[in-house]
């Protein structure tokens, strides 16, 4: 069970990497990882969101929108998977906002140096592709905790290095058309050449 | 050598602004400095000065490649020629052909006749490369007035002796220019490069055409003939190594054209360390973490999977470890810079290899995707060390 659980875990955050396997999320990775400090803090922020949103979004899915999950309470047969998306959105938007406010409310320094990047996690694919990959590979709860934790950690993983090599390539000369965005895509590019390392193993 | 330096100094005019050949400046530049040392001097804040400039790194990193380029030549002709022997026919390669006019024969024992039916494989491979990535070097400098670099000299060695001997040459081509281009001149040129670009223009290639650079029948320059890497035998339990520990030591196995032959890394190795060039912590933890891991993986166990048995001292010989551990992760303009995370850095791309080999089915051979993942988060390691010596400094300076 517990190597089970693990295994998850590691593919979720290396073989299966929001980032540079899938390019989830592509808006914030590229646009949040300027500098490391604020890579680290969107990358926490993503972990934490996603492991509240995707087991939160699971039990919605288990027991209310499945065909026939409304079952006990004379509903049968009645599927409401059609509202998958709205909802899984609506509760993504909703567990931010709440995250928000309790951080404001009782870790003020961390919800500072967030900023921005709370809310916009919203509307980031990497943590709606999470939810939609949960629903679609029917994950009990307690392996949706770890894909969520996981998940959310491979891409805090990919955005800090990435922000890495940002910063260090402050020094390189890249030709003037290229820079900004330009040699961004191209960095990501190879970095997911790299992360090649792990496609293909099966655990 | 009057006579040189004469013929240099006549030329610079033509090379220098307003010059006949204004445009190819980088070109007279690169062979000026590359047959004596710069006589500009140092116009902004001063430096230290010293021989060792790039250039002469560069060199040195050549000369320790040699003796892996003579067993390139000696082992693909070997490997080509006991496969001629195997399927008892001769090659339909024109490599053949010349060795045939020149009336050298097929003989795997005759020294002479392995090097030059090996160089056959390895120089239009070689030539190649150079050719075309050069074009590309020379045009970036052209174009953005910078200086041709030596480290091109390195990357179109080592980017040869990682391919097969069969591989054709519009992939060494295709291969070189996106490692260029992609992987060096878009950052600047070199030393402003994130990735190796030996390994991303091999990658390139290995993820575009499969087929040509993996599999069991491209390691000997014979069409046809399957030929399993030793790396490949471990992880088959159906096939017996045919190899023992002395020929993939010595080099004696079929593989890409420079990297069968861990002896030649060695002595490479002794050359790195001993002029300083290479860092012999990078290749000391990469061994590290190679032991530790496999030893951790052969404690493990697996009824399935027969490399998890495998010793270290093999992992160590076989496939491309010595040459990526020796030339590729030391690469100092991709590896980490800070004392400390050279370590860690060194320690990861042995863990990796073994798991790449032992755990993934996907590929053989780790050792070029380990480097380039290590690559990527090098800048990451050497920012935490330095921002700890920053930390800690600033402790010890209390105003």
């Amino acid at each position: 069970m517990i190597e089970h659980y693990l295994s998850l875990f590691v593919k979720s955050i290396f073989i299966e990497n929001m980032a540079l396997a899938f390019f989830l999320g592509m808006c914030t990775f590229l646009a949040v990882s300027k500098r490391v400090e604020t890579a680290v803090g969107l990358g926490i922020a993503v972990v934490v969101v996603q492991a509240i949103t995707v087991p939160v979004n699971n039990l919605i899915y288990n027991y209310v929108l499945r065909e026939g999950a409304l079952a006990g309470i004379g509903l049968e047969g009645l599927d409401l998977t059609f509202l998958g998306l709205i909802t899984y959105i609506g509760v993504i938007a909703a567990m931010v906002q709440i995250l928000e406010m309790v951080l404001d409310k009782f870790v003020p320094s961390l919800y500072n140096s967030l900023g921005i990047f709370l809310p916009l996690i919203t509307v980031n694919c990497a943590i709606l592709g999470g939810t939609l990959f949960m629903v679609e590979r029917d994950y009990i709860f307690g392996e949706s905790v770890v894909f969520g934790l996981g998940s959310g950690t491979g891409f805090a993983i990919a955005i800090i290095a990435l922000a890495g090599v940002r910063e260090k390539m402050k020094y390189s000369n890249v030709p003037e058309g290229l820079r900004g965005l330009g040699i961004t895509f191209i960095t990501v590019g190879l970095m997911a050449i790299a992360f090649m390392l792990f496609s293909g193993i099966q655990l | 050598m009057k006579l040189l330096r004469n013929l240099l100094d006549k030329q610079e005019e033509n090379f220098l602004e307003g010059g006949k050949f204004e445009k190819l400046y980088p070109l007279y530049e690169t062979i000026d400095t590359f047959l004596y040392t710069p006589s500009s001097p140092t116009k902004s804040a001063s430096h230290i000065r010293d021989v060792m400039d790039l250039k002469r790194m560069m060199m040195t990193v050549v000369i320790a490649l040699i003796p892996a380029v003579l067993m390139a030549l000696y082992n693909t002709g070997l490997q080509a020629n006991l496969g001629i022997q195997t399927i008892g026919a001769s090659s339909t390669h024109w490599q053949a052909q010349v060795i045939d006019w020149l009336g050298l024969g097929h003989d795997p024992s005759s020294l002479l006749g392995n090097m030059v039916f090996g160089a056959l494989y390895f120089l239009p491979v070689y030539m190649v490369t150079l050719a075309v990535g050069g074009f590309w070097e020379v045009l970036f400098a052209i174009v953005r007035k910078h200086e041709v670099n030596e480290g091109f000299l390195v990357t179109s060695l080592l980017f040869p002796l990682i391919l097969p001997p069969n591989i054709p040459y519009w992939q060494v081509a295709l291969g070189i220019s996106f490692g260029v281009v992609i992987g060096k001149e878009v950052f600047g040129g070199v030393g402003m490069n994130i990735l190796n670009p030996a390994l991303v223009a091999r990658a390139f290639l290995f993820f575009a055409y499969p087929a040509q650079i993996s599999g069991d029948k491209v390691w000997v320059a014979i069409d046809g003939l399957s030929q399993a890497t030793p790396l490949a035998q471990f992880a088959d339990k159906t096939m017996a190594v045919s190899y023992s520990w002395m020929d993939s030591f010595l080099g004696f196995i079929p593989g890409s054209m420079g990297e069968t032959s861990a002896l030649a890394c060695l002595i490479g190795a002794v050359i790195l360390i001993s002029s300083k060039v290479g860092s012999w912590k990078i290749m000391l933890s990469v061994v590290v973490g190679t032991v530790v891991t496999t030893l951790a993986l052969n404690a493990m166990g697996s009824s399935t999977n027969p490399m998890f048995d495998m010793p270290f001292y093999w992992h160590f010989v076989i496939g491309g470890f010595a040459f990526g551990a020796v030339f590729m992760a030391t690469d100092p303009v991709s590896a980490t810079m800070t004392e400390t995370g050279k370590y860690i850095y060194g320690f990861f791309i042995g863990f990796f290899v073994v798991l790449v080999r032992v755990v993934n089915p996907a590929f053989p051979e780790g050792m070029m995707l380990a480097i380039l993942f290590m690559n990527v988060f090098a800048p990451i390691i050497d920012r935490y060390f330095i921002n700890k010596n920053i930390k800690r400094r600033l402790a010890r300076n209390v105003v």
